[in-house]
């Protein structure tokens, strides 16, 4: 069922799943190796797979692209193979011989957004999993078989669930990723990995065509010659061949990094149950816990993922400001978490996996506690902060540290609540030169009346009300960052604190200077004082 | 590493609900602390101080006195945490300007002690007001609602102030409008601003509030109070008109 959700999310009318679902997955695997699993949905030159024609729907479907100013056949369902269709062909043609063709534009993004949805849900079979784009992906299922009885039942499970969401996969097992893929794409007809034809190595088109004209037809052929004489003339065919044998290993790389700890839980039969689902994941916390014990260390970033049985993932992150292994704090956090969410977790049919990543992890030093401390666990303000951080987002609990600007508005820049700023101390026997409350932007004042052009306000009028000052100070002025400007310009701002008479205490700026015949310089208040 | 276990099947526990707040309490309250603010006749006719571990509401008296209710609200959070703890600032949105961190350094609080809060709405407000409290933690916190806030009723206003009797944690109420909305507030204040004492050369001084207790639980209201706040000795001093002049040669003499 993994991939169906994505059908009906692309394209919620036209497909029916099954007849356009012509994938391909084929995986292989001997000794301790990856599995390819490819999935050609257009890859005609692998052939019709052997099962197509069994109740299958036969709706000639092919996909349509504008290749060499035509729009041309560039993917096709099994029922347009079946009516002897090709790629390549254009759709004029195709049209003349089939009138009922269904033809599709093609959607790459569409398909990369399937293959990376098929990708994220083999992670139930093994960390390393990678795409493999266009269409196809790899696993290294290394050490991972043994919970579905073997690679056989790894295989026959993937192939089932990608089924079930009408998707036919050809798999294949082998011992590098090449050989996998090569089997999984060229090898299902015969499964033998020596009669291959030279295209599994998918090397240049060119290369290609020299070595058929060469008499040398199959992967049996070259691997018969010495390397030497093809290196020599081939290039790097002899390295393809190398890793298509086996005899070189390129390990792949996995869209997720492992990460360093993490625990699982497969269920038998799925659970429906939110709170069931908690209580497993506070078990897996446990189990995590000891493991990191054991390291000496805490994680700081915590992944949970909730595989439903329809193949859904649903991650659930949280991350603590110190580093940390208790798992009663943890599973309050994911309760936050879950909280915050802006839908809730469906459970729908139940969730048959869960698994617990600890994607960071740091030094943590147990430490005794102090017998004579009373024994009730007092929070402390780490604890808070994450929890505060995660309800409400890590953006919304912050600390402040000076910046060393004098533009008002930039002194103080926002940082994460576990940093410890240092502020200067105000001097000594002065009032207070700056506001409590600062707008940014500084919000314009109007009629502002001054004694003389370049003095200070007398009366200004803000937000529809007028006030009239009656002490001030000023100006001070703070000319503008010509050092970081782009321009090397920008006026300067002469500051001025008002009070009026009930006491309302104002910062207003003069935003200029008065120059002789320019319009007057605007006036704002750019903050407000206790 | 991998930690894979047996399939969940026999050991199903049931799991409850998230377990209630209790709000009764089994252990006594710790005797109500007070923190003097440093006027002697306020000082007395709040029995002592202000009281620590309880919750407190301002009110601004016009819109115009909402900064200095802030400054207000800072200032007792100050008192109330003394050396002790971080600051919490929960604050729903900034409609009249956001906390200048330069403008606390000058009425003499350390912003590196302030943990700001922004929620995004009532409800979360209160929530994260509801944890903020609860925890021993923070020294002190101030409560800023944007609107009305309407959630913040009786029940929730007695919730906050069990939540600071049982954590310690000062809590201060800034509310914005409607000053007869009932609640279970320890104090109710109403804050305006007051003409600062005039320093040399007509300059604003140091800031003052005008202060009327509307109520307090167990003492009588009172009006009228004009405060000023002294920054280096960290307390609130009686504002005297008389004083001006010299307090002008003070700082002349300082400067």
């Amino acid at each position: 069922m993994l991939a169906e959700n994505i059908w009906r999310l692309d394209r919620p009318k036209i497909l029916p799943t099954r007849s356009v679902g012509r994938g391909t997955a084929r995986s292989a695997v001997e000794g301790q190796n990856p599995a390819a699993l490819s999935l050609p949905l257009h890859q005609p030159a692998a052939g019709p797979p052997p099962h197509a024609a069994h109740g299958e729907d036969l709706t000639p479907v092919v996909f349509v692209e504008k290749l060499n100013n035509a729009m041309r056949l560039t993917a096709l369902s099994q029922g347009a193979i079946a009516l002897g269709l090709t790629p390549d062909l254009t759709l004029a043609d195709a049209r003349a011989r089939v009138p009922e063709l269904v033809a599709l534009d093609r959607d790459h993004q569409a398909e990369a957004r399937l293959l990376a949805r098929i990708v994220a849900g083999c992670v139930r079979y093994t960390p390393m999993a990678a795409a493999e784009p266009p269409d196809g992906a790899i696993l290294d299922i290394s050490g991972c078989a043994h919970g579905f009885g073997g690679e056989a039942g790894l295989e026959a499970d993937l192939v089932r669930r990608l089924k079930a969401s009408g998707i036919t996969a050809l798999c294949a097992l082998g011992d590098t990723p090449e050989q996998a893929r090569a089997l999984a794409r060229f090898g299902h007809k015969t499964g033998n990995l020596l009669s291959l034809p030279v295209e599994a190595l998918e090397a240049d088109p060119a290369v290609t065509l020299a070595l058929r004209r060469a008499g040398l037809k199959t992967i049996g052929d070259l691997a018969r010659r010495p390397r030497k004489m093809l290196a020599a003339r081939f290039g790097d065919l002899a390295i393809r061949l190398g890793r298509l044998l086996g005899e070189q290993d390129r390990h792949i790389s996995p869209e997720r990094p492992l990460p360093p700890i993490f625990a699982l839980r497969r269920f038998a039969e799925p659970i429906a149950r939110v709170e069931d689902a908690l209580a497993c994941l506070e078990e897996l916390g446990r189990e995590a816990a000891q493991s990191l014990l054991e390291r000496h260390e805490g994680g700081r970033r915590f992944v949970a993922r909730f595989f439903r049985s329809d193949g859904a993932i649903l991650p659930l992150e949280v991350a603590t400001g110190h580093p940390t292994r208790d798992p009663a704090l943890l599973i309050r956090l994911f309760r936050e978490g879950l909280d915050a969410l802006s839908d809730p977790i469906d459970p729908g049919f139940g969730f048959d996996m869960i698994r617990l990543d600890i994607g960071q992890c740091e030094t943590l030093v147990a430490r005794q506690d102090d017998h004579l401390a009373p024994s009730r666990h007092a929070e402390d303000l780490a604890e808070l902060i994450d929890r505060l951080s995660v309800r409400l987002g890590a953006r919304r609990v912050h600390r402040v540290r000076p910046e060393n600007t004098h533009i008002p508005e930039c002194a103080a820049t926002v940082c994460a609540p576990s940093n410890a700023p240092i502020w200067e101390p105000a001097p000594e026997s002065e009032p207070p030169m700056r506001p409590l409350r600062l707008f940014d932007p500084p919000q314009p004042v109007g009629a502002v009346m001054s004694e003389v052009p370049d003095g200070p306000p007398m009366r200004f009028t803000w937000r529809g009300k007028s006030y009239a000052v009656m002490r001030w100070e000023g100006p001070e002025r703070i000319a503008a960052e010509w050092w970081r400007r782009r321009d090397r310009g920008g006026k300067p701002r002469d500051y001025y604190r008002v009070e009026d008479a009930a006491g309302h205490r104002f910062w207003l700026f003069r935003h200029g200077l008065h120059e002789g015949g320019g319009t007057p310089p605007d006036w704002y208040l750019h903050g407000l004082f206790a | 590493m991998t930690c894979e276990s047996p399939p969940l099947l026999a050991r199903k526990r049931p799991v409850g609900p998230v377990p209630k707040i209790v709000l009764a309490r089994a252990e006594p309250i710790a005797p109500l602390a007070r923190v003097a603010l440093g006027e002697p006749k306020l000082d007395g006719a709040l029995g002592g101080g202000l009281a620590a571990a309880r919750l407190h509401e301002l009110w601004p008296a016009q819109a115009e006195d909402a900064p200095s209710a802030a400054g207000f609200a800072l200032l007792l959070a100050l008192k109330a945490a003394g050396d002790k703890g971080a600051i919490v600032w929960i604050e729903q949105q900034a409609r009249q300007g956001r906390l200048y961190p330069p403008g606390l350094v000058e009425l003499g609080i350390d912003p590196a002690r302030i943990l700001f809060v922004n929620a995004p709405d009532e409800k979360a407000l209160l929530r994260a007001a509801g944890d903020v409290v609860r925890s021993p933690a923070p020294g002190a916190a101030v409560i800023a609602p944007a609107g009305p806030a309407r959630l913040l009723d009786l029940t929730a206003s007695r919730r906050l102030t069990l939540f600071a009797e049982a954590s310690g944690t000062t809590t201060i109420l800034l509310r914005t409008a409607d000053p007869q909305a009932p609640s279970a507030a320890t104090t109710r204040w109403r804050v305006a601003a007051a003409p600062s004492r005039t320093l040399e050369a007509n300059a604003p001084g140091a800031p003052a509030f005008t202060l009327d207790l509307l109520r307090q639980r167990g003492g009588a209201p009172s009006s009228g109070w004009q405060l000023e706040w002294d920054r280096d000795r960290a307390r609130f001093t009686p504002l005297s008109r008389d004083l001006a002049a010299d307090a002008g040669g003070e700082y002349l003499a300082a400067g």
